[in-house]
């Protein structure tokens, strides 16, 4: 037969192994118990959006609201199509809002920086399914350093 | 004539090998087949995970304090040199929780458990305690090898799981409490860049994949031991050799897998 204290030994041990599963989880990893159905979609064309990846975050004022949950290439005009996925908590951007993608630090990661527009008696506010059209993509180095270069060397002339 | 033995010696190595490895491959069958059910199999598993399990905590939780220490200390040293020491989080809870964590976890318990395992289960069979068991119509692979290679699979994912959250906590002492860098950023930063499906779920696919090499490896070392003192000693060594061979070659490849693309 096995013994108490042994018995209990073991289920410390399991405890304790799903203590450090949980610590990971929750405090590493920090996953947050979402509700469904709490969030609502926007769309938006860029014209470039350099680094950006699903499950950036989408930031106003440094304030996360929401993450990018898919990027695809629009069949007909070519341009990068960006749907995020909005908390529903902050549901209150007029539709002139504008969408900027923009990098933390230096050379940190991208995310996308939402400008929120003015509110007027016409003018409504995002719903699901809605499209951004105020945006501006990435500014990318390469293209910046090519820009300096080129017009450094005309002024030379 | 020559040439003639010679081939036959390949051929005999070759059989030897492919018998090998499908008595190998029964007794792995064998063991999950017979997963140990509560009421007969389960004071059995119990004492087995504490053999296994519990035995291994402190020497497990020891080393991950100091790996998280020293990895913290060494990513510190580079990263002041950019002005990113921020970055030590990440740095080290991504590499304890991808590699090091069921890695090092799986090597240490291949030392401290597979090696015991080994020894228990070859002084059985040349005490012929083993045959015993058959005789009086007791199978010992549910008896003796199932709740053995159970309590290995079930341990090792926990263990290596203790050992990242505490290889986290030593890296957090270092690059916090002494070195100075904000608590804050320390943490909000390794959150931001560990992700619970692509990390941690895989540490434990990883690690439980571990657990089932390195206790099959010892089992079956232990099984197939030459019934004398010297064949247990031989036996002992090539567990924890093979063991922790295969663990490196096998977390390549898993490696590759999760995250190679």
């Amino acid at each position: 037969m096995v013994s108490r204290k042994l018995e209990i030994s073991v289920g410390l041990f399991i405890l304790s192994g799903l203590i450090a599963f949980c610590v990971l989880v929750f405090n590493v990893a920090n996953v947050k118990v979402q509700s469904g159905n709490s969030t609502y979609q926007l769309k938006a064309e860029f014209n470039n959006i350099g680094g950006l990846k699903v499950r950036s975050p989408v930031k106003v004022g440094g304030v996360v609201v929401g993450r990018v949950s898919n990027i695809a290439l629009d069949d007909r005009k070519l341009v990068p199509i960006v749907t995020l996925t909005m908390d529903k908590r902050y549901d209150h951007f007029a539709e002139t809002s504008s969408l900027s993608i923009l990098t933390s630090g230096l050379l940190g990661e991208q995310f996308i920086g939402l400008t929120p527009g003015f509110m007027d008696d016409d003018i409504e506010i995002l719903q699901d399914g809605d499209k951004v059209d105020d945006t501006r993509g990435a500014l990318i180095l390469e293209d910046l350093i090519g820009q300096l270069l080129y017009s450094m060397s005309s002024k030379d002339k | 004539m020559n040439l003639i033995d010679s081939i036959a010696n390949i051929g005999r190595s070759a059989i030897h090998l492919v018998m090998g490895l499908g008595r190998a491959g029964l007794m792995l069958w064998g063991a999950i087949v017979h997963v140990p059910n509560l009421r007969k199999g389960g004071p059995l598993l119990i004492k087995q995970l504490y053999v296994l399990g519990v035995r291994s905590v402190v020497i497990v939780v020891v080393s991950g304090l100091f790996i998280g220490m020293v990895l913290a200390l060494q990513g510190y040293i580079i990263l002041v040199d950019f002005g990113t020491e921020e970055s030590l989080g990440p740095m080290v809870a991504l590499s304890l929780l991808r590699e090091l964590g069921p890695v090092v976890t799986a090597l240490l318990f291949a030392g401290r458990a597979g090696s015991a395992l080994t020894a228990e289960i070859g002084l059985m069979k040349s005490t012929e305690q083993l045959s015993s068991l058959e005789m009086m119509a007791v199978d010992p692979l549910r008896q003796v090898i199932a709740p053995r290679f159970w309590a290995g699979v079930i341990s090792l994912p926990l263990l290596s799981l203790m050992f990242s959250v505490v290889g986290i906590l030593g890296g957090h002492l270092v690059g916090v409490e002494w070195k100075g860098i904000d608590s804050g950023a320390f943490w909000s930063i390794l959150q931001a860049s560990v992700e619970w499906d692509k990390d941690i779920l895989n540490t434990i696919i990883k690690s439980m994949l571990f657990g089932i090499v390195v206790t099959w490896v010892a089992l079956y070392r232990g099984y197939e031991v030459e019934p004398n003192p010297e064949g247990i000693s031989r036996a002992t060594t090539s567990t924890v050799v093979q063991a922790s061979l295969a663990v490196l070659a096998l977390d390549f490849l898993l490696t590759a897998l999760m995250f190679g693309s």
